[in-house]
């Protein structure tokens, strides 16, 4: 019983990882970029809901619509000012520049939230006894893993089904043949951000009501974790970042409970180095040798 | 037979290379016109300029009578001027229909299945194989794919750059044949290629490019009876 408590908490930080992913893996797909500072779009949401939800007093839904909104419109600011004007820069000058924007938007936060914690308010709470109350499932994780899955279909089924999903598989392929076809490529970019940042969003509510717990540095660690995660199950792959990040969870939650909780972290990026080893593409990513 | 394409003095550079050293020439409709030249003659990114991939830094670049010169390229094909690019860049990770659909990018959703019927009549090859993952296709029908992806957004004029590069001397043939038809059924080409037999051999008008500049031009007739194309070009 105990052992399926930390897999089901490891499925539900592990979905978060996943959410987070998600949003490193479609940018990487299709502007070839690692945007460092998608980890602190999740703080800034994190704070925006809690801010919607204690100083205006609005109502969890609303409050998580808000930061969605907020976090969509500045992960396209993002890309459009400091990005865009990068696009045929060398890949190590995209790379500084998102670590740049990353301290920029904890610093930022710094100054407008402060220093101190902030506690966060859960945006449901209790939990679902099952097994005679031997087993208790909290509320939020049930609404994490259940986000995750819903977001994943969904995303799936737009990737696949829909024009615009089509026209970003056609950019992350081949952006000079999009563009013959009359794909707007800049736009699809800033489209793939906006996403992006509106699961960021939804990832800071849902690490927040977990956790309940906020400050400015909030976003960075599971940033760097969501990371491994999606190059963990192939970067690049949407359904890699899954696999990935709730591989993630799970191997981090059964150390915390087995191993050591001091440990944790490091036995995450150890697994995320042997899998490297053994394939360099990750677990669900193609191995594409260079062309002669 | 009004003018389509009119490229006047144009120049391009890659860094501070001279690449294209102020071309000038023009496509009527209904016409067959290619460009012809040795590997780095600047065939390419000649095709590349006009479909604003690649920009000039002087003259103009007249597509009906519309300055492409200002144009984005993704703006480019809504004008009516499609590309198949050299090597294909077919999307190969995705399916032959998706391709044709990407294709249609800028044609209304409605008229979809009308164009995919009219490729697929054109190539029944690829209506065989319409749910394949288009990086499985043989190298010919990776090229018929190009030129039906092409076809998808009914191009007034359909620019083909080395569609006869890699293919078995067979497939050369039949990408030739479709060439015939495709303009027989009225669309204008501009075609570049390595393959100076072939591509004279369809040809109504030939320009020779050497090193960034045109120094020949005339009927295709004419220039495959050139004692200087026959030496370059012809092997004899």
């Amino acid at each position: 019983m105990e052992f399926l408590s930390y897999l089901i908490s490891g499925i539900s930080l592990g979905s978060v990882y996943a959410i987070i992913a998600l949003g490193y893996t479609m940018v990487y797909g299709i502007a070839k970029m690692l945007n460092f500072a998608h980890g602190d779009v999740i703080m800034v949401g994190g704070y925006i809901s809690l801010t919607a939800m204690l100083s205006m007093n609005l109502p969890p839904i609303v409050a998580v619509l808000l930061a969605m909104v907020v976090c969509t419109v500045l992960g396209v600011i993002i890309e459009g000012l400091a990005y865009k004007p990068l696009r045929s820069a060398p890949s190590l000058a995209v790379l500084i520049t998102a670590i740049g924007v990353s301290y920029f938007l904890q610093n930022s936060a710094l100054l407008v939230w402060g220093a101190n914690p902030k506690s966060y308010t859960p945006v449901i709470e209790g939990a679902m006894k099952i097994f005679d109350g031997k087993l208790s499932i909290s509320y939020i994780s049930l609404l994490t893993m259940a986000s995750c899955i819903v977001i994943m279909i969904v995303l799936t089924l737009f990737i696949n089904k829909t024009q615009l999903g089509k026209a970003m598989r056609a950019c992350s392929e081949d952006k000079g043949a999009a563009m013959l076809m009359g794909i707007n490529v800049n736009r699809t970019i800033s489209v793939t951000f906006a996403i992006g940042s509106a699961l960021a969003a939804i990832a800071g509510v849902l690490l927040c009501s977990s956790y309940t717990s906020l400050m400015p540095t909030t976003g960075s660690m599971p940033g760097i974790k969501a990371f491994t995660a999606a190059v963990f199950g192939g970067i690049g792959s949407i359904p890699g970042a899954f696999l990935g990040g709730i591989l993630l969870g799970i191997i981090e939650s059964m150390a915390k409970a087995y191993i050591s909780t001091q440990l944790a972290n490091s036995i995450v990026f150890a697994v995320l180095i042997l899998t490297l080893l053994i394939r360099p593409a990750g677990l669900l990513g193609k191995y594409v040798p260079e062309k002669v | 037979m009004g003018q389509i394409l009119k490229v006047d003095n144009i120049n391009v550079y890659y860094g501070a290379i001279h690449a294209i050293k102020g071309i000038s020439f023009e496509v009527n409709e209904g016409e067959v016109v290619t460009l012809i030249g040795a590997n780095g003659a600047g065939k390419s990114t000649t095709l590349q300029t006009v479909s604003g991939l690649l920009r000039s830094r002087t003259g103009s670049i007249e597509f009906n009578g519309e300055d492409l010169a200002k144009i984005p390229p993704h703006l480019v094909v809504r004008k009516g001027l499609a590309q198949v690019p050299e090597g294909r860049r077919i999307f190969q990770q995705m399916s032959v229909e998706e391709n044709l659909e990407m294709g249609a990018y800028t044609r209304d959703k409605s008229e979809l299945e009308g164009d995919l019927e009219m490729v697929f009549k054109q190539f029944p090859r690829l209506l065989e194989r319409r749910r394949q993952i288009a990086g499985t296709l043989s190298g010919g029908e990776q090229q018929m794919l190009a030129i039906g992806r092409a076809l998808m957004s009914h191009p007034k004029l359909l620019m083909l750059d080395e569609p006869s590069m890699g293919l078995a001397p067979i497939l050369v043939e039949q990408i030739f044949d479709i060439i015939r038809q495709l303009n027989e059924a009225g669309t204008t080409i501009l075609l570049v290629e390595q393959n100076a037999q072939m591509a004279l051999s369809v040809a109504h008008r030939a320009y020779v490019l050497e090193t960034g500049k045109i120094t020949l031009s005339g009927t295709g007739k004419e220039l495959a009876e050139s004692d200087q194309v026959r030496k370059a070009y012809l092997g004899g």
